[in-house]
């Protein structure tokens, strides 16, 4: 089990002081100068050899990332945005760090500005989040004053403006390149790739967009070096997760974890089990909306990291895990984020935009049981069409619960169109 | 998903001072030319003095911006948070529905919403004061199922203790945001299982429910001067300490300078200057805070006070020159 000492985010319940002395009490803010003195190269590197995937979802490596920045600037600034636009279903993590542990993001956007040569950044915050801007902007000018950002931001020589802005309710915004197009004053529809945001990013200068608990986790891999970063359990997943259990457990709750921790021993030990015991579990969406979900079957020997789920063709995600026992209609869980997907397309793409809203009017039908059988596998083949062929993930997001559904509850959708037609038949 | 302006839309908008203050302090955060990044903070900040988005605001903030009124209009349609049509007068209430909020219960504060507020969605109640809607995810899983009302969260809600949050508001009372089954934030209800070592149990309320409470402001309109310390200030601060990078919006100008101005209208009476085209009522108001009160003076203006106007009255830039004020009056005054 993780110590207390060993956990990167340590006011993640708001429990001790949230101001800046409490911050710098905790250890944050400490020795930042220093850090930045040892050099940008340093700084990726150590950032590479900690293993450090994205912690947005898609678990991209973050030094890799940073990496791709240009080394010498054209004439046009560089920046960072942090993508703060928290909204994936079951997702609830970041807003713990931002209003309870907003410092230990604020110094990672120093460090991180650092070491791709960005001047500026942006956090980008999603709207609903009325008090926890607040908060972030209060610890934002708390380091102000503390000369912490600005011109030579906490001593190291390096100027950086941190600057927070927010959305408006739109899922779409946290793709990053629409995040940049609502940064920019724009509807957020995605943009085509390449140009790279690294390489045209923000108003066309080179941005890198990571997610907050991605920069938030930095200076600490930087002060306990690389290698002291958490027990490894498993090679290519390093570090600590914060991971956001929901749904029927006996306490749901956001816990900072390690990395490859099993999916029942995390549930056992902070959540006080499924509801009604484990045997009354019927399936687990292990990474937020976006990911097939896994049944009770395989739960049992699940690894919580990126390359065990994604082995078992679901993914780890954003580490968002909805638990679901016996008492839950499977079909209409994930009816309900076929609704999610329809109303939050951005409408770009010809084939997400009608494609969900096939998709959902058919799980509509699917859930009551007026359908035929074979209309099961055409719902597939309308899932196979919409996967791949849009500009964004939102299409292969909001395909994959479907195939995941039918890949594992076939038996429960057949069921319920067979007592439909049976019962039918009996009435008349 | 298709969303219209209201048909029934109020005469105009304007920020209030205090607001228009906060929206320059916006302003100022992104490079120079780049202002439209700006749009959505302040449609939202207009949407919380109105109570919802009209079209005379959305105009106006694109106005103040240098966009093209049908990109805001884009903006404004595309986002979800910006209420289109009038909303309940004292709350308007937002249901978490999306998969998790709905296994642990939110159909059951919907079927609460349906029968105390109003049978659909987006439609004032009876009594006019309470509106409701359903959303997709908040971003307070854990805390499930859960409402949005006003800027606050009310967490681990069920039917019974969402009722009385409901009876409460109506009785004009604001309870306390925050989880509703006596836990902090987003640890376990049955005891901390991390962090122990931390503990000191030092506040008595989660960030989100303290900041709540001390500002008393859940579900006000932000019509009136905050005693609140503004973005405004820290980012002019900020520019000033930066070397004023990105360059802040230029300051107000002092009530000096321009074309020469009266303290009152002449007689006691000022001309309508509405007659000349395109100024209307509130581009008339604006000009007589500043001073402006006939054709005359506005007809005397030389090249360089036109382009003093041009930049100064705030929404309307460039607009003196465009429209040919300066022309208009002479013609009308004879001069």
């Amino acid at each position: 089990m993780l110590k207390d000492q060993d956990r990167i985010f340590t006011n993640l319940y708001g429990m001790h002081e949230r101001s800046l002395a409490g911050a710098r009490r905790r250890g944050q803010w400490d020795g930042t100068a220093a850090l930045i003195g040892k050099g940008r190269d340093w700084i990726v590197n150590e950032v590479k050899a900690s293993g450090l995937r994205g912690r947005g979802g898609a678990g991209f490596p973050t030094g890799l990332k940073w990496s791709f920045m240009p080394r010498e600037s054209d004439g046009r600034p560089a920046y960072l945005v942090v993508n703060a636009d928290e909204s994936e279903p079951g997702t609830c993590k970041d807003r713990e760090i931002m209003r309870h542990d907003p410092h230990t993001l604020i110094e990672g956007c120093l460090i991180a500005g650092f070491a791709m040569g960005a001047h500026a950044g942006y956090i980008y915050i999603r709207g609903e989040y009325i008090r926890e801007r607040e908060a972030l902007q209060a610890a934002i000018d708390e380091a102000y004053e503390a000369g912490l950002l600005g011109r030579d931001a906490a001593g190291s020589g390096w100027d950086f403006e941190l600057y927070l802005t927010h959305g408006a309710g739109a899922y779409i915004c946290g793709e990053e390149t629409a995040l940049l197009e609502s940064l920019e004053g724009r509807k957020g529809m995605p943009r085509m790739k390449p140009p790279f945001p690294a390489g045209s990013g923000l108003y066309g200068c080179p941005t890198t967009v990571n997610n907050v608990e991605s920069i938030a986790v930095v200076p600490t891999i930087l002060r306990r070096g690389a290698e002291g970063c958490a027990g490894v359990r498993r090679p290519n997943n390093a570090g600590t997760k914060v991971f956001a259990i929901s749904g029927h457990v006996n306490n749901p709750c956001v816990v900072e974890e390690e990395m490859s921790i099993p999916l029942r021993e995390l549930i056992d030990r902070h959540c006080g089990g499924v509801r009604g015991g484990w045997d009354n579990l019927k399936a687990v969406i292990p990474g937020g909306a976006s990911v097939p979900l896994l049944p009770a079957s395989q739960c049992s020997d699940a690894i919580m990291d990126f390359d065990w789920l994604r082995e078992k063709r679901s993914g780890l995600g954003t580490a968002a895990v909805i638990v679901m026992d016996q008492s839950t209609d499977v079909i209409k869980a994930i009816w309900r984020r076929s609704a999610f997907y329809k109303h939050e397309s951005c409408g770009q793409c010809t084939p997400c935009r009608e494609g969900t809203g096939w998709m959902m009017r058919v799980m509509d039908r699917l859930v009551r049981g007026e359908a035929e059988i074979e209309e099961i596998d055409m719902l597939l083949a309308v899932t196979k069409q919409v996967e791949g062929h849009t500009i964004c993930a939102l299409g292969d997001a909001a395909a994959w619960p479907i195939q995941g559904l039918i890949r594992h509850f076939r038996d429960e959708i057949e069921d319920r169109i067979r007592g439909r037609q049976s019962y039918g038949v009996a009435a008349q | 998903m298709l969303r219209r302006l209201h048909p029934d839309q109020p005469e105009s908008f304007a920020f209030t001072p205090a607001n228009l203050e906060w929206a320059k302090g916006q302003i100022a955060k992104f490079p120079e030319g780049r202002q439209a990044s700006a749009i959505i903070p302040l449609l939202w900040r207009a949407q919380e003095q109105e109570g919802w988005l009209s079209r005379p605001a959305i105009e106006y903030v694109a106005d103040m911006l240098g966009m093209a009124h049908i990109r805001a209009l884009e903006v404004a349609t595309f986002y979800f948070m910006f209420q289109l049509a009038p909303v309940g007068s004292v709350a308007h209430v937002q249901v978490c529905g999306t998969t998790t909020c709905m296994i642990c219960g939110a159909e059951d504060l919907v079927a609460v919403c349906k029968e105390r507020i109003s049978p659909r969605p987006h439609q004032v109640s009876a009594c006019g004061r309470f509106s409701w809607e359903e959303v997709e995810c908040l971003g307070a899983c854990a805390n499930a199922p859960m409402v949005q009302i006003g800027k606050d969260y009310y967490e681990d809600l069920t039917a019974e203790n969402f009722g009385a949050i409901l009876d409460a508001f109506a009785r004009g009372e604001v309870p306390v945001p925050g989880p509703q089954n006596g836990r902090f934030a987003s640890e376990p209800l049955m005891g901390l299982t991390s962090l122990r070592e931390f503990d000191s149990g030092q506040t008595r309320y989660n960030e989100s429910a303290q900041r709540a409470v001390d500002y008393g402001d859940t579900i006000t309109r932000i019509t009136e001067p905050s005693i609140r310390k503004t973005p405004a200030r820290a980012a002019a601060r900020r520019a000033a300490k930066a070397g004023a990078k990105p360059d802040p919006a230029p300051a107000p100008a002092p009530a000096t300078a321009g074309p020469a101005r009266l303290e009152a209208p002449r007689g006691g009476k000022a001309d309508d200057l509405k007659q000349i085209r395109g100024v209307g009522p509130k581009l008339e108001r604006l000009l007589n805070e500043m001073g402006y009160y006939h054709l005359d003076q506005i007809a005397a203006w030389s090249a360089e006070e036109r382009a003093f106007i041009d930049e100064n009255v705030e929404g309307f830039r460039g607009r003196a020159s465009r429209d040919d004020w300066v022309g208009q009056a002479r013609k009308l005054t004879g001069a």
